[in-house]
């Protein structure tokens, strides 16, 4: 081959290939864009104030809205944050700076175990271990069911970044005399903060819109948040509920649901990055 | 530990007993089941500048890192021997091997300031993540750290900016102002210019040659010329049969490069190998 030649195919080999990586990179985000834009429109005649603000109406009355459900999925997630990224953050910083052993392996292990576990059977197991003693169902129980779900998530990506930090840092770090745990806290942790905000956010869309769990755990409450040892609404059970019912409008607003659902996860990934880029970007 | 103790809470007197510098008696390192260290005995001078030398894998930044204890901070590797700075044996049971780090500061070959740092918080972190200092002295003290590394004219007005956004030879400057800030009695120095360009060389070089006078100095370098020029003392390091470290020659700089004992020293000077 002359050298006009391959440089023609280098060429050709090029385009193709990049416009396949275009190409997947359309497929990808485009069911993003279907998955927000079908909801948009399926549910665009309950998406207003009123759908934020109000409480649910009789069938058959106009208007209502989703309140007890945000706000009990607001307090479901904050409540499974609160003990699913500190354990996980701990769990995933052992496992990055203690867990070469044969411990960090069997941890390791587990946890990947525990990402695999269906939902499902974690609502089950919370529903004996807690909902059958408490002998009610709970926010709590919900909370404690989607940080089970949460943790392993938490601890991975957090063990991920922070193996990421590089060896010069950390030798830098112990030869100013700074002692092991001062590195991990003021050195390695900041420097792997936004991989493991990432991780975070990343375990936190997900339980948002978990379902299976809380109906063993959450059950779901119609009269509004009534505290923590209670049952609690939650958006994803309600919008289940809706969408198994007969009734139109209730469809109309399961879909309006989910829209803001996908938004209300939207708005903190983004809130969440902005603060961490501001502080360390 | 009383002598020790007492430095630590006044480190003006230290200059006294860093007189002896550091005695190193016996010493043996190693990797594993691999040694890579033997049998190294050697006194290294307070206010001079004593430069390691020797090929690849001699295990010349292995030596360094045994003299501040950061050799056991690799999986697997031990130490066994005595290293005496200011009398004291830094290996001796019950010393902290984080107040030795303190005393002995080092730089590595690849300027690594703290990425998440401003230039101001890179200098600070020693003292900063030690707990020494309060945040009202923090300022003089980093300004002290700068102006000893000849770095404050170039970075006063930066001091918010992150570590990274300066040169490479202004990055390693800000390694020794950090090393510095913490004041430590000697300061070990790991081929700190092989990242760096010839101008930043000799700006370095010019700065390891006004330290020594405050400072124990010991650097390793590839770079026989610069070994000649900012060191008192040079110390040939070669490997033996079964790849442990051993050290040749041990003398003063003029007299090992203009008429060295040894006739590996000579053909390694020389550049007949290695």
């Amino acid at each position: 081959m002359t050298d006009r030649q391959v440089y023609l195919r280098r060429r050709t080999t090029n385009y193709l290939m990049v416009g396949l990586c275009g190409l997947a990179t359309l497929v990808a985000v485009s069911f993003l864009l279907l998955v927000v834009g079908y909801t948009l429109i399926k549910g665009i005649a309950f998406l207003n104030l009123d759908f934020i603000t109000q409480t649910a109406r009789p069938l058959g009355e106009p208007g209502g809205g989703m309140r007890h459900e945000i706000i009990g999925t607001l307090v479901l997630v904050t409540l499974a944050s609160a003990v699913g990224i500190p354990v996980g953050l701990l769990a995933g910083a052992y496992l990055s700076e203690f867990g070469g052993g044969r411990t960090g392996t069997v941890v390791r292990l587990v946890a990947d175990v525990l990402t695999g576990v269906p939902s499902v059977v974690v609502g089950i197991f919370v529903y004996v271990l807690v909902v059958r003693p408490m002998g009610t169902f709970s926010a709590l129980a919900g909370g404690v069911a989607l940080a089970i779900i949460m943790l392993p998530v938490v601890a991975r990506t957090t063990e991920e970044m922070m193996k990421l930090v590089p060896a010069t840092c950390r030798e830098a770090a112990l030869a100013l005399g700074i002692p092991r745990w001062r590195m991990i806290v003021s050195v390695v942790m900041p420097g792997a903060i936004v991989g493991i905000v990432t991780g975070s956010m990343l375990a936190v869309a997900r339980i948002a819109g978990e379902t299976a769990p809380l109906i063993f755990t959450a059950l779901g409450n119609r009269f509004g948040f009534a505290g923590l040892d209670q049952p609690i609404a939650a958006m994803p059970l309600q919008i289940w509920r809706y969408a198994v019912s007969a009734y139109d409008t209730w469809h109309q607003q399961a879909w309006a649901a989910s829209f803001l659902l996908v938004m209300l996860v939207f708005l903190i990934s983004l809130l969440v990055r902005w603060i961490t880029a501001k502080r360390y970007g | 530990m009383v002598v020790q103790e007492e430095m630590r809470m006044n480190p003006g007197h230290a200059d006294n007993s860093t007189e002896k510098g550091i005695i190193v008696e016996g010493l043996n390192a190693w990797y594993g089941s691999l040694q890579a260290l033997r049998n190294i005995s050697l006194a290294i001078l307070s206010k001079r500048v004593t430069a390691i030398i020797g090929p690849s894998g001699c295990g010349k930044s292995t030596f360094i890192r045994c003299l501040n204890r950061m050799h056991e901070v690799v999986p697997g590797a031990r130490v066994q021997g005595k290293v005496l700075l200011a009398g004291e044996d830094i290996y001796a049971q019950g010393v902290d091997p984080v107040r030795v780090r303190r005393k002995v500061g080092m730089v590595f070959q690849r300027p690594n300031p703290f990425p998440t740092m401003s230039v101001f918080d890179n200098v600070a972190a020693g003292l900063k993540l030690n707990g020494l200092r309060r945040l009202g002295q923090m300022s003089d003290a980093v300004e002290q750290a700068l102006r000893q590394a000849a770095l404050w004219d170039e970075v006063k007005d930066k001091l918010k900016q992150n570590g990274t956004a300066l040169s490479g030879g202004q990055q390693q400057r800000l390694c020794i102002a950090r090393a510095l800030a913490v004041q430590p009695e000697v300061l070990l120095m790991d081929e700190p210019c092989s990242a760096l360009d010839p101008v930043a060389t000799s700006r370095i070089e010019d700065l390891i040659r006004e330290l020594k006078e405050r400072y124990i100095i010991v650097i390793v370098t590839h770079n026989m010329q610069q070994a000649g020029r900012v060191s008192d003392m040079t110390a040939f390091f070669l490997m033996s049969n079964d790849r442990a470290g051993e050290i040749i020659e041990y003398d003063e700089t003029r007299q090992m490069f203009t008429n060295p004992k040894d006739e590996r020293t000579e053909a390694y000077i020389t550049g007949r190998f290695g």
